[in-house]
């Protein structure tokens, strides 16, 4: 079974109330937001989000003519300890993976770091090896209930 | 049925005596017409009069077409200051049907036919058709628009004359077309370019391209590039052609291509094409650009001479691969109040559109230019579609494309952009004449 999960990435346009619009079309079908990210650039935003349902939220964004697509990201669990996440992304720079970017979001027992990499499997891998968990989809995308 | 391949193709003729007919008699056939037609808004049209008289003209003086050159231009806002009947050389009672352009800024063009005017125009068209290969047999579905715009009673009036069946359902409402598109059996659809790219593009994403029975689409009214053509063959397979014409003239009709694609046959006996140097209105040689010209030979309702088009293109006189004398106007580099004047380098909004096309992917072919002049600067930027196919989660690779997007424009234009993408599908299609360009510069 992949370990990996799904994001669901939104192209935004600097346009007034277009983050509202997204919210919105998700809200209204009622796909819940576990996580977010939002990133900025001068032209556009990328929205970045951990769903309940990323297949129905994608499907209902392009509906409404947003342009959406699913990524395939790992979320590793961290422990509510200091220097966990150092210690899990040491081992993946000492494993020569490249890792795009980067969020977080803490639920309950243990946090959670989202990672984007061009080798999911195996940054997968790497963690095991070394100690860590990462989230089962099923998990991640009820991680907040 | 399907796109017909080019070794395959059979050429077929509506009227092969003045398509293929030799210089000498078309030379003949047009002195003749012109000498009359002269004589005629000498004496019917008082604007024609007191043109010439200023200009020390009279009738006598034009014994045959290459006297041409001694009479006077008409421009449009000739037209404007004449609206609506100024310029009409038979009374009110004649006409049969006026026409309008788009009239994007202040009054609207009237062109006024008379019940000849209108069989000409449908003939003109209507060896259009023929020359796309079409037969009375056939369905034509017009998606462009009815009314004043002379586009959906143009390929009307062609059908018309063809004899074939015509399916007038104007602009708009994609879906609607596509039904009817399929549920009729039409053979060929006629609307402007971009208007048949998001067709397609709508029939492909329907998934009920098999379904339709399409072998040609003739498309207009706004200039188009290769790979637009090469994009519509592809996903409907089909052939494509290109039209042209202006209201003031006729409307579209005036000039057509063949299956080889080098150039739009003009319909010369009826009107008569020069290509001007647009500095001094000098002729050109064939092969040269500038503007084109046109004078309407036969028309009854409002002739007109040396119509000023501002649209510019060149001109071969050559025989053409498919046996047609008529002379064939090039693709359009522009028209002459199109062309954008940034930091000094004439930009014209095709060469952009030519640029995003020959990336092979990554943007649409769907843009809009926005020139602005910051600290007395003059600023382009070019709005571009991402392709959804090619759209990424990562900023680097938006912000790699939209870098290589920069440098195609660049070297393209000659002149630095900025770059903006923007969503898929956010940048309005047209189905009239697409608006390309903003300029917000106050000059």
């Amino acid at each position: 079974m992949a370990k990996t999960i799904q994001q669901l990435s939104v192209f935004l346009e600097n346009r007034e109330g277009r983050l509202d619009e997204v919210l919105k079309v998700l809200a209204e079908k009622d796909v819940n937001i576990v996580a977010l990210s939002l990133a900025d650039t001068s032209d556009y935003g990328m929205l970045r989000m951990i769903v309940s349902d990323p297949e129905k939220g994608r499907t209902a964004l392009k509906e409404e003519g947003i342009t959406a697509m699913l990524t395939d990201v790992v979320a590793l669990r961290v422990p509510h300890a200091t220097g966990s996440l150092s210690k899990a992304m040491h081992q993946i720079v000492e494993g020569q993976v490249n890792v795009e970017y980067m969020y977080a979001f803490a639920n309950g027992g243990d946090a959670a770091a989202v990672l984007k990499s061009d080798n999911p499997e195996k940054v997968i891998q790497i963690l095991e090896e070394s100690g860590f968990g990462v989230y089962s989809a099923d998990e991640a995308y009820r991680a907040n209930q | 049925m399907a796109k017909v391949a080019l070794a395959d193709w059979k050429e077929q003729y509506r009227d092969a005596k003045i398509e293929c007919m030799s210089r000498d008699e078309m030379s003949a056939l047009q002195s003749e017409r012109l000498v009359k037609q002269v004589k005629n808004v000498y004496e019917n049209v008082p604007f024609y009069k007191k043109k010439m008289d200023e200009l020390g003209v009279l009738p006598g003086d034009i014994k045959g077409i290459e006297d041409i050159g001694k009479l006077p231009f008409t421009t449009k806002e000739d037209l404007r200051d004449h609206y609506p009947f100024g310029l009409l050389a038979v009374p009110q009672e004649k006409i049969a049907r006026v026409q309008g352009t788009s009239g994007t800024t202040g009054k609207l063009t009237l062109a006024a036919y008379t019940q000849k005017d209108v069989d000409v125009w449908g003939e003109c068209v209507a060896r259009g058709l023929v020359m796309a290969g079409l037969t009375s047999a056939d369905k034509i579905h017009v998606c462009y628009g009815y009314g004043l715009f002379t586009g959906g009673m143009g390929l009307d009036l062609g059908a018309k004359a063809l004899g074939a069946m015509a399916i007038p359902m104007s602009a708009g409402n994609t879906k609607r077309q596509l039904m009817c598109m399929e549920d009729f059996g039409a053979t060929a659809f006629g609307c402007t370019p971009s208007y048949a790219v998001y067709l397609a593009e709508a029939a492909a994403e329907a998934g009920i391209v098999d379904r339709l029975q399409l072998k040609a689409s003739i498309n207009g009214a706004e200039p188009w590039t290769d790979e637009m053509r090469r994009k519509i063959e592809d996903i409907l397979n089909i052939n494509t052609f290109d039209i042209y014409g202006l209201c003031e003239v006729t409307g579209p009709g005036v000039a057509v291509d063949c299956i080889h694609h080098k150039g739009l046959h003009v319909y010369e006996d009826y009107f008569y094409p020069e290509i001007l140097n647009p500095a001094d209105q000098s002729p050109c040689a064939d092969g040269e650009t500038g503007e084109l010209v046109f004078t309407t030979l036969a028309k009854e309702g409002m002739p007109l001479l040396r119509y000023r088009t501002k649209d510019l293109t060149s001109i071969d006189h050559s025989v053409c691969e498919c046996g047609r004398t008529l002379p064939r106007i090039q693709k359009f580099t522009g028209r002459t109040d199109d062309m954008k004047v940034i930091r000094g380098v004439n930009v014209f909004p095709t060469q952009v559109e030519a640029a995003l096309l020959s990336m092979g992917g990554g943007v649409a072919p769907h843009y809009m230019l926005i020139v602005d002049r910051e600290n007395n600067l003059d600023v382009l930027t070019v709005m571009v579609e991402v392709d959804e196919k090619y759209f990424s989660d990562e900023i680097r690779k938006l912000d790699d494309l939209k870098a290589k997007v920069g440098a195609v424009l660049k070297q393209a234009l000659g002149v630095a952009v900025r770059v903006k993408l923007v969503e898929p599908k956010t940048i309005q299609r047209s189905e009239g004449k697409a608006k390309r360009v903003i300029d917000n510069r106050e000059l």
